[in-house]
This record gives structure tokens, C-alpha cells and sequence, in this order.
């Protein structure tokens, strides 16, 4: 039998809308929503049914039978496998109080069912991955705004001007984005690229500026001097909504474009040149404030610098500007219930001190990487036990090696995921849950200009012995007492319920495979923004009052980065097309086109070291040392050293992805608590690695 | 005569390679065999930006394919419309057609021990769709053109 099914991609955090075709259980076809994406989707999207066939992910849940890491597992059905995750919390509530338990799980429109599942627990302790993400970027833009990182929708089709530091826009991409960006493209717009090395969207720049690795709040903080000194601000927005521009006119006062370009290692006539372009472009222009920005210790200034370039700009709630997502409020309609509102709000404090011992941060997924802290120490109280969501925090943070001595104070590990993760390969208990092709979802809300409800339907039925989350945590809930918080048996049963106050039933959704509470876009009276932004005061806040009471500077002087020492690089990361980082290394048809990383190494470094194009290197950190090939290239600053996230898998059971390139962040020795203190992101890019030719690379045969 | 080819809008194509798995998913190939390909020359600095742009390579859909002649069981056919197929059922798997092909396109599929190569996705064609790479570009980069049409 034939049939059509609507649904969301699931092999990254994008989640493009598709449908999917399919004949007797099988996925025949599947392509990006035609009515949102016309079809379009990336090459992860297209291995999806590769994922689902493969034999190497998880077949049915496992319990660990020999030591932890040693990979001996037992395979169980759900019924003991539930039973015995749920014994195993209810001694540790027993001795430790709820309090003890956390869980973490992916951000966005799912994450709600976990958080759900921890506050009915009783437990304040939600994570979730981001303070190895966006933490340092959204903190930055609550500074400013009042609204975090998903306050605004960048109309970047309508800009005249798009300017990206690092954020790699046509790699690590978004389908409906880098359509954005091309169509912008297309009608003559302009695109500036400022990097440690060339990208895939660098190639695309009308000016690209390689800079020395980790000075981006150098040239951000130029330009707003040049900017200022030309007047070339809207005058007019910054007077009517901002407060503190006087202090950032002092401020920059010595930070002109001749100084950035010293320390920048570029020209400071091609900044000048873009300071007019910037001028002749406003307001239709936009600087992306960073996407994955944890990497150097004041990213978060950065960014901060970078929304306020935004603001200079009076680019805010334009066509070719920053928008304001709206909600179904901004159009008379009501939303979708969430699991959260039913459960009782937690009075404990947070283990991770996120609200309480730091007040910079919001609580929301508060900090994961101070849990291990907690763990650790048992401060503020001990932590342990703790399920993991399609999180695999051993592949996500620095230092696996430090995590696991955390973790083994918890006397219970869960790792609910598609695939094996390292940390689920670590963990006591592996549930199995169906791939996104053969699972429903909650309905979420998406805010935007066009605010809609998106749901993934199942396409097939699984093809292991796999659950949806849905179904185990309300199994998990009903074993420890808790299924009044999940009032569903159901998938369906749960759609119809939060769809209740929206007026929309399942129905509504079988024409596009979404429902739109507007149909066309909402936009704010620009003349009267007066409590959009909910900072203190109301206004875009150049100079925080939170962050003063904080004991934060709203702008921090600059401090160069330092110098490797010589033999030695900074390691820096990132995404190609074709890997989602860690969970699509081995995925049959991505690993075909990717089954490796290399290193990127200066074409001219590398002739010091006598290493060709191709050679093995060894690349040290602490008592790590990682194998990898070399790939020589002249666009890479001489102090850094590149390589994609993701690979140096140590999971037996992934044949492909096993000891396949090498892994950043286990070289990232040490550096498991190096965070923002003012963003809360962890500085990914602060670890210094020697570089040498290996001495694995062949000399002589010695065969017969 | 041929009717159709394959046209990528370099300025658009970013590279990603998705066409490469759009096309292997919709003839649900095994790891193997690739029908298209993405490549780019290095990197050159023009007015400061170093830059390249990315070419696409299917099957020529020869006029006078060899992979055609050499085949020894009628099974690599020319249509009317110039589109060069393996007839799956009279491949015997021999690969001759690679060996004759100047470019070696015709690739082994090892699950079904048949030659496979790009047919423009005919049968999605012949039901008045777009071929699958082309569909499903992520940046709407590749286009069908029909001969005609230039
Ligand atoms: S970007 Fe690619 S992998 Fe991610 S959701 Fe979209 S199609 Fe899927
Ligand atoms: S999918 Fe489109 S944009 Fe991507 S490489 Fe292929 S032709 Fe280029
Ligand atoms: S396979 Fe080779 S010889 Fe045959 S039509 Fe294609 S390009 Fe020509
Ligand atoms: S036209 Fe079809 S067979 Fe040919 S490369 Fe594109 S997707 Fe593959």
C-alpha cells in the first residue's frame, strides 16, 4: 500500500519539514516540504532511510553487564528494562531526594516532554547541550534586547548586506536559510565573511577577512568605531530605543580600524571599505550574532558587540533586518499546551547553581557542564543519577576522559537515543528510541514572521525493537507513580490535547503538513516598539543594568589572544554538509561521502614541519595523542589548525565510524570548566595542540 | 537527438554534495556506487576572496554511446530521447559498458550485481516529475533543461 506522510526530518536539530513517500513499510521517496522548502533538502536528509536500515544502532534496549565502557551489554525487553531504570530512581530518590536526579536532552520543540519528566519527578536539574552551543549568544542578546537568541528572525532574503564572523552559514546549513542567502545573493547583495579560514561560504563573500584566530571582538569593536566616528548610525533608532551609546562612543575611542587591522592581521583600508559599504547599506543589513559561539574566552562580547552593530544599523523589525518572531499571541490565536505547565515547578535549587551561585544565567537548561562539578564533589548536593535525550555529552564537550570520572559517582547512567553515543556506550542502560522515519512527536509551536504548528507524523513502522520518547517516558512516569503528568496513552491522544486551546485539530494538518496562524507576515509598527524588549529599562540596553548589577562590564577591553608557543597550534573546529557533528558519522551513505576528518595545517607551517598533503600527523594534547591525515591549504591563518567535528569514534559496534579521523574534543585536555564566565559557553577554542609528522607514515615495506 | 541535460547554476551550487545523496536514496543504492558528482578546482584569490566554483558530472548521454555498442546483451539502450539505461533484467553485470564509457561512468551496483548509472530518472520523468538531484537541491542550484528550450 502507498501513502503520503507529512513529517520533520530528524538527522539534525533543523528539522526540516518533509514528506515522506511509502510502500509497504518502506520509504520509497522523501523530499523537503513543497510548500515551505519546494522540495529542498540536504544530504543528511536524504541518508535518513539509510539510518533507519542500518543494523549498527541499537536494536533493542541493552543493560550493562560488565564494567562501564566495556561494552558487554544484555539485551531486555522494554518491559524489564523500564522496570529496572525506574527501580534504580526510586532508590535514588529514596537516599538522595529527587534533587538527585537530572536529565538532558536536546534543545527545542521537544525538549518539553523531558523537562516535563524531571519537574514531576521533582527534580529543578533540566539540561541540555547548549552551554557547547549558542549559551554565550543568547545571554548576549538577553543583555541587549531582553529576547533571547530565538527572539528575532534574520530576513536575510530582503538584506542588501549579510556579515558573518565564523558562522559558516552554507556548511553547517539550514536548508531554508542558504536559500535565503542565495536569493539574496541573486539580487545583488553583498556577504562578508570574516574566518580563521576559508569556507564554503567564504567562497561566496563579496570581502572575506582571515583573521588571527580569536580577535573577532577586535574587528566588531572597530567597526562600530568607524561607524560611529562617520555617523553613519541611525541616529534616530538609537535615540528613541537604546540606552548607554554615549559609554560605547567613550569606549571604542581607541579601537580604530588602523589598530583592528594590526591585530587582526588584515588591512585596515579593506575595513574602511566595508565601513562604507555597511553605511550605503543601512538599514538593510545584517550581522549574524554567532550561532555555535563557545569557543574564545569573550565570544560573548563578541556577540554582544555584534547585536549591537545590529542596532547601530536600526536594523530592527525592517524588511532585511532583524524581525521579532512572533507567537500565535502576536496574531489573536493561542498556542499549544506543553507538558511543563502540568507538572509542579521544582523548590529545590539547581545543582549546576545556574540562578542561584550564578545569576548571570538564565535557568531554563541552566549550565550541563556544572553538573559534573556537583557530581563531583556532591556541592551543592550530590548528583546521581542521570538520562540523557539524543544528547551525547561526551562527543558535545571537552575531555571525555574528566567526564567519565564525574559520572562515576552516579549509580545510575540512561541514554535514550536513535544511535549509539559514546556516552551511551559509557552508560548502564541504553533505551532505544525509534529513529524520527518510524516515531510521532509533540506538536510544537515555531515562532516567526508567519508563526506555525509543525508535528512529525510516523512514516513507517519500526523496523527494531525501538519506542518513541513519548511512549517511554509516560512508561517510565507510570512505574514511579507519575502518570497523572502525562495525560495521554496515545500519540494522538496527546495531539488532541494540546491542541485543545489552539482551535486546530489534527485535521487542519493534512493539507501542508503544518497550520500557519497568519498567512502573511506580522510585523510590529516600527514607531512603536516601546516594551518589545524586555531588558530593565525597556530598551536595547548597550549598557546592561542587569549585567552592572551583576558586577559585569557591559563592554569588556579588549585582551589579545595568546600567541601559541612554537611547535604548537590552536585547535579550531567545525561543521561540514555532511555530518550532523558526532551522530551521522556512521551513518552508511554520509560515511561513504565523509569517513573521515583531516587536518587543515598552513600550507607554509606544514613545509616547516616537513609534512606533505596527505601525511599522517600526530596531534598532541596532554597524555592524548590523535592520528590524522593532513590537508595543506594556504587559507588557514598559520596559528590555527582545523578539523571536523564529530569523528575519532571509540564504539566497537560502529564499524565505520570506529577510530575513523579524530576527535576535537578529547584533545581538549583540562578544559571541561573553561567557560565564559559572563555567557556561560564553554571556550571550545582555547586549547593549544602540537602538531608533527607522524612517525605511522610508511618508510619501507617489510613483506614478502 | 537528445532532449534533456543537466544544468547547475555554479553561482548557486554551495558544494554540500546533496545532490550526490538525493540521487543515490532515490535508487536506494548500496554504499558503492555513485551516479553524479560535485568538484571544484582549488581555491584561487580573485579581488582579495579566494574562490572556486563547483561543477556537476552525471552521464553525457552520448550521442553515439559506446557504453551502448559494447554492451553484449542489448542491455545499455538509447530511448528516442536520448536517454542512455541499463534495462536492469538483461544486465549480466559484465561492466563492459565502463570499460568503453571514456569517462568509466556505468558504476557496479554489488547488491544486485548489475551496472547502474544516471538515466535522468526516467521513470520519474515519465510521471511528469523532476529527477530526484534536481528536486531536491539544496539550493534549487541544478535544473532539467529540455533542448528546446536553449
Ligand atoms: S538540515 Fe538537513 S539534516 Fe537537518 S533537518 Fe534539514 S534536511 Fe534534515
Ligand atoms: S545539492 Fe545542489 S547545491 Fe548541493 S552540491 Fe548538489 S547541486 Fe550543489
Ligand atoms: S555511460 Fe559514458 S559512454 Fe555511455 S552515455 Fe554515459 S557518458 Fe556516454
Ligand atoms: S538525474 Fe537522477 S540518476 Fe541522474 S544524477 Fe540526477 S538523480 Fe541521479
Amino acid at each position: 500500500m502507498k501513502k503520503s506522510v507529512w513529517s520533520m526530518c530528524g538527522m539534525c536539530t533543523v528539522r526540516c519539514p518533509i514528506r515522506v513517500e511509502v510502500e509497504d513499510n518502506a520509504v520509497t521517496w522523501l523530499e523537503g516540504n513543497q510548500h515551505i522548502l519546494k522540495g529542498a533538502l540536504c544530504a543528511k536528509g536524504s541518508a535518513g532511510p539509510s539510518l533507519v536500515s542500518d543494523r549498527e544502532r541499537p536494536q533493542q534496549p541493552l543493560i550493562r553487564r560488565g564494567g562501564r565502557g566495556a561494552g558487554r551489554w544484555e539485551a531486555v525487553s522494554w518491559e524489564f528494562a523500564l522496570d529496572y531504570v525506574a527501580d534504580k530512581l526510586k532508590t535514588i530518590i529514596d537516599r538522595h531526594g529527587p534533587e538527585a536526579i537530572m536529565a538532558s536532552s536536546r534543545g527545542g520543540p521537544f525538549q518539553d516532554i523531558v523537562k516535563a519528566f524531571t519537574h514531576a519527578l521533582g527534580s529543578p536539574n533540566y539540561s541540555n547541550h547548549d552551554s557547547a552551543c549558542g549559551r554565550n549568544v543568547h545571554h548576549a542578546s538577553l543583555s541587549l534586547f531582553g529576547l533571547g537568541r530565538k527572539g528575532f528572525i534574520y530576513d536575510i532574503k530582503n538584506a542588501k548586506h549579510l556579515v558573518l564572523f565564523g558562522r559558516n552559514i552554507l556548511a553547517s546549513l539550514r536548508p531554508a536559510e542558504v536559500n535565503q542567502v542565495m536569493d539574496m545573493l541573486d539580487k545583488g547583495g553583498r556577504l562578508t565573511y570574516v574566518d580563521v579560514r576559508q569556507t564554503l561560504t567564504g567562497i561566496k563573500a563579496t570581502n572575506f577577512f582571515q583573521v588571527r584566530p580569536g580577535t573577532d571582538y577586535a574587528l566588531a569593536l572597530a567597526l562600530i568605531h568607524e561607524i560611529i566616528k562617520a555617523e553613519g548610525y541611525d541616529a534616530e533608532f538609537v535615540e528613541r530605543y537604546t540606552t548607554g551609546f554615549d559609554e560605547l562612543a567613550y569606549f571604542v575611542e581607541n579601537y580604530s580600524a588602523e589598530w583592528a587591522a594590526k591585530e587582526c592581521g588584515i588591512k585596515a583600508k579593506d575595513i574602511h571599505e566595508l565601513v562604507g559599504q555597511l553605511i550605503a547599506d543601512r538599514p538593510k543589513v545584517i550581522f549574524h550574532p554567532g550561532w555555535m559561539l563557545s569557543r574564545y574566552n569573550d565570544s560573548f562580547y563578541a556577540s554582544r558587540a555584534l547585536n549591537c552593530l545590529n542596532a547601530l544599523m536600526g536594523n530592527i523589525e525592517v524588511e532585511g533586518g532583524l524581525v521579532f518572531a512572533k507567537g500565535a499571541g502576536d496574531c489573536g490565536g493561542k498556542g499549544p499546551r506543553s507538558l511543563t505547565e502540568l507538572s509542579p515547578k521544582p523548590t529545590a535549587k539547581r545543582a549546576d547553581g545556574v540562578g542561584d551561585v550564578y545569576k548571570q544565567f538564565e535557568k531554563g537548561p541552566g549550565l550541563f557542564h556544572l553538573f559534573y562539578k556537583a557530581m563531583a564533589t556532591a556541592q551543592p548536593y550530590p548528583i546521581k543519577g542521570i538520562i540523557c535525550v539524543r544528547h551525547d555529552p561526551f562527543s558535545c564537550f571537552p575531555d571525555p576522559q574528566a567526564q567519565k570520572e564525574a559520572l562515576d559517582n552516579c549509580d545510575l547512567i540512561v541514554s535514550i537515543d536513535t544511535h549509539y553515543s559514546e556516552f551511551g556506550w559509557y552508560a548502564d542502560v541504553i533505551l532505544p528510541e525509534s529513529t524520527y522515519l518510524e516515531r510521532d512527536s509533540m506538536i510544537a509551536l515555531q515562532k516567526g514572521m508567519k508563526p506555525r504548528l509543525i508535528m512529525r507524523n510516523k512514516a513507517i513502522e519500526p523496523q527494531a525493537d525501538t519506542l518513541c520518547l513519548c511512549t517511554i517516558i509516560k512508561g517510565l512516569a507510570t512505574r514511579l507513580g507519575l502518570e497523572q503528568y502525562f495525560p495521554f496513552n496515545t500519540l494522538q491522544e496527546l495531539w488532541a490535547w494540546q491542541l485543545e486551546p489552539t482551535g486546530f485539530s489534527p485535521a487542519d494538518f493534512e493539507k501542508k503538513g503544518f497550520v500557519e496562524y497568519a498567512d502573511k507576515p506580522v510585523m510590529y509598527d516600527r514607531d512603536k516598539l516601546d516594551g518589545k524588549f524586555k531588558t530593565p529599562s525597556g530598551k536595547i540596553e548597550i549598557v546592561s543594568q542587569n549585567l552592572t548589577e551583576w558586577g559585569f562590564p557591559s563592554w569588556k577591553p579588549y585582551v589579545s589572544p595568546d600567541k601559541p608557543p612554537k611547535g604548537q597550534y590552536r585547535l579550531v573546529f567545525g561543521r561540514s554538509p555532511l555530518h550532523a557533528h558526532s551522530h551521522t558519522i556512521n551513518n552508511p551513505l554520509l560515511n561513504e561521502m565523509m569517513p573521515e576528518n583531516t587536518l587543515w595545517i598552513n600550507t607554509r607551517e606544514a613545509g616547516k614541519m616537513g609534512v606533505a598533503e596527505g601525511d599522517f600527523v600526530d596531534v598532541i594534547s596532554g597524555d592524548v595523542t590523535s592520528v590524522i591525515t593532513a590537508k595543506l591549504t594556504d587559507f588557514i591563518h598559520p596559528e590555527a589548525v582545523y578539523t571536523v567535528h564529530g569523528f575519532g569514534r571509540q564504539i566497537p559496534l560502529q564499524t565505520r565510524a570506529y577510530h575513523a579521523g579524530m576527535s576535537d574534543q578529547k584533545l581538549m585536555k583540562g578544559q571541561l570548566q573553561n567557560m565564559d564566565p559572563v555567557g556561560g559557553g564553554l571556550n571550545l577554542c582555547e586549547t593549544f595542540v602540537t602538531v608533527r609528522k607522524s612517525s605511522k607514515n610508511h618508510q619501507r615495506k617489510v613483506e614478502l | 537527438m537528445n532532449t534533456y541535460t543537466l544544468y547547475l547554476n555554479s553561482k548557486r551550487c554551495i558544494g554540500c554534495h546533496g545532490c550526490v545523496v538525493h540521487c543515490k536514496a532515490n535508487k536506494r543504492l548500496p554504499v558503492g556506487p555513485i551516479l553524479c558528482e560535485i568538484s571544484h578546482e582549488s581555491l584561487k584569490s580573485v579581488r582579495g576572496v579566494p574562490k572556486t566554483e563547483f561543477k556537476f558530472r552525471s552521464c553525457y548521454h552520448c550521442e553515439d554511446p559506446f557504453c551502448v555498442t559494447i554492451c553484449p546483451t542489448g542491455a545499455m539502450k538509447k530511448r528516442a530521447d536520448g536517454i542512455v539505461y541499463v534495462d536492469v533484467p538483461k544486465c549480466i553485470g559484465c561492466m563492459a559498458c565502463a570499460g568503453a564509457c571514456p569517462w568509466g561512468i556505468p558504476q557496479h551496483n554489488p547488491e544486485t550485481n548489475k551496472a547502474v548509472k544516471c538515466d535522468y530518472c526516467m521513470d520519474r520523468l515519465d510521471a511528469g516529475l523532476q529527477p530526484a538531484c534536481v528536486t531536491k537541491c539544496t539550493t534549487h542550484a541544478l535544473k532539467l533543461v529540455t533542448m528546446k528550450e536553449i
